[in-house]
């Protein structure tokens, strides 16, 4: 059956090795509506959650889906929902909802071509900003790119691990080639992978205040039924849950929510370098274009030019810390992003204006191939 | 190490509904699993449940593969007109293309080898369906790029339960019309 968690060789999608992430991660509840191209990854859960005792629910749209993912996390499952970018859209207010009420879910997001409903079987990474700053209003949110299949199992584990950690809603940010692309796989076993559960309150406890926020650590959450009693709402809050408008009380609330995440970008940051240590110009990619870059720096390489990439792994919260250690040595930086340009922004903002950064962008449904960065690249050194 | 040594590119191509994607997951499957060599697929088809144009690249190589599609195509397989018509432009040069001779009447290159798979798999499987077995089976004798035994023991593993026999012949029928084809050349 399709979400076989053996740990030999094996050719598998990533929409797959997501799914098997997931029960791997302890994921109990997915609640979901299909939508390519990331269908597979409730197909193949409504399968296999049942046979351990979890949940799979296909709600009649996305505002319902992320809503019962909320409900079921508060309840205290671990939980999920996969989509792509029309329902992703339709999941923003919700999304704001468990950022402010601090309600730990996964949504998966395997990115295709838009607006709207686009090119439903193509690839784009036209999201990136929107998974950032969908929702109104301030607020954090921790996204993770996977580039490879292997990454899509490890990288919904970490997405699960860090909802979990840090009561927040996280997104997988995949894209259709990643999410579509079968490659040759061996899975991690059991023992070498970390499962994060959630810290719950003491039961004998008679002040629990499950939305502490003195910045400090971040409170336990109990579960609905549970021993303690609370409000939940998406009313600005105080530390019992209940609404209000003290403006000491809101201030610290929302400066929480975003500093319990953004305070540790650098901490939560994952990248890969690929022949960065003499680099003078820097790829610098992510999901599926990261593996268009890489065989451009070989390619670049090749023809004399002193080129290295950099993958971000984590997108949100973006950390500026690596780009600005090698800003020194770079005199170029290439953003190549299937956007017309949306994470460059945060390379600028890293950068503030000591390097020239360039896009390259490409928004026709196809990947980049190899030749097209090489040759941008090489138009830009003037080679 | 360059990433493109050893590389061997594969286009399956043909209309939605042919089994084009699965006959590319079976020989990414047989090239990795079986054959031991790393392997990447991966698809392209519209928003269609069947018709229109599909196609499924196969990349297989020795070393890492960053780049997931084909881009200088080794082996084109054309399983219907105009899947041939968009995707002959990508076969590199001396490449070998390979067409179902019952779905596509142009050719359009003398070198062709055309195999009538559709015809094959309703005279000697009983279906149509089994097209796309036939056609793989054909593929790797004609290509050598999985072994026999790896291709016939992923496609084995992988069909429902009660069609091994039908499809392992399908298979055979595909080798056989390649072999003959070759033999006529």
């Amino acid at each position: 059956m399709a979400g076989n968690n053996k740990t030999s060789k094996q050719v598998i999608q990533g929409n797959e090795a997501c799914a098997i992430g997931a029960l791997a991660a302890g994921v109990t509840f997915f609640g979901g509506y299909p939508i390519t191209p990331s269908s597979e990854i409730a197909e193949i859960l409504s399968q296999t959650l049942p046979l351990v005792g979890g949940r799979f629910i296909q709600m009649e749209d996305e505002i319902a889906s992320i809503a019962s993912i909320i409900g079921a996390s508060l309840a205290g499952a671990k939980s999920m929902t996969a989509t792509s970018g029309p329902g992703f859209s339709l999941m923003q207010e919700n999304l704001g909802f468990a950022a402010i009420a601090e309600i730990p879910c996964v949504i998966v997001n395997v990115q295709r071509a838009g607006p709207s409903t686009g090119l439903p079987t193509q690839p784009a990474q036209g999201d990136v900003q929107q998974t950032r700053w969908g929702t109104h209003g301030d607020h954090s949110i921790i996204a993770l790119a996977p580039s490879t299949v292997l990454e899509c199992f490890t990288m919904t584990i970490d997405c699960v691990n860090l909802a979990e950690a840090y009561r927040t809603p996280t997104v997988l940010l995949m894209d259709e080639v990643i999410g579509h692309m079968r490659e040759t796989v061996v899975l991690p076993p059991r023992s070498s992978y970390k499962v994060v559960e959630r810290r719950t309150p003491d039961p004998d406890t008679t002040d629990y205040c499950p939305f502490e926020c003195d910045g400090t650590e971040v409170a336990p959450l109990g579960a609905f039924g549970g021993a303690h009693r609370f409000h939940v709402t998406g009313l600005t809050h105080d530390r019992h849950g209940f609404p209000t408008m003290v403006g000491e009380e809101v201030d610290r609330k929302i400066r929480w929510i975003v500093d319990k995440i953004e305070d540790r970008a650098d901490e939560l940051a994952d990248l890969e370098e690929f022949e960065t240590d003499d680099a003078d110009v820097l790829l610098f990619a992510y999901g599926s274009t990261a593996r268009v870059a890489k065989s451009s720096v070989r390619a670049l390489r090749e023809r004399g030019v002193r080129a290295g990439m950099i993958r971000a792994k984590t997108i949100w919260p973006f950390s500026r810390k690596r780009l600005k250690e090698l800003s020194g040595r770079l005199k170029l930086i290439v953003v190549p992003e299937m956007n017309l340009g949306q994470l460059i922004i945060e390379v600028e903002r890293a950068i503030a204006g000591t390097v020239p950064v360039r896009h390259l962008g490409r928004i026709d449904g196809h990947l980049f191939e190899p030749d097209e960065i090489t040759e941008f690249v090489l138009r830009e050194v003037g080679k | 190490m360059s990433e493109t040594k050893g590389r061997y590119e594969i286009r399956l191509s043909g209309a939605g509904g042919q089994g084009l994607m699965l006959a590319g997951k079976l020989l990414a499957e047989a090239a990795s699993v079986y054959d031991g060599k790393n392997a990447v697929q991966t698809q392209s088809y519209g928003p269609e449940a069947r018709g229109g144009k599909s196609k499924t690249d196969v990349v297989i190589s020795d070393g890492e593969i960053d780049y997931p599609k084909a881009t200088k195509v080794n082996v084109l397989l054309a399983m219907s007109q105009p899947a041939l018509d968009e995707y002959i432009g990508s076969l590199q040069p001396g490449g070998m293309l390979v067409v179902d001779s019952y779905l596509v009447e142009e050719p359009g290159r003398d070198d062709a080898i055309a195999i009538p798979f559709t015809m094959l798999a309703l005279e000697e499987c009983g279906r149509k369906l089994f097209a796309n077995v036939v056609a793989l089976g054909a593929v790797a004798e004609l290509t050598q790029a999985v072994t026999w035994d790896s291709l016939r023991s992923a496609v084995l593993a992988r069909v429902p339960k009660g069609t091994e026999k039908i499809n392992d012949s399908a298979l055979d029928v595909g080798r056989q019309a390649a072999r003959q084809f070759l033999e006529g050349k």
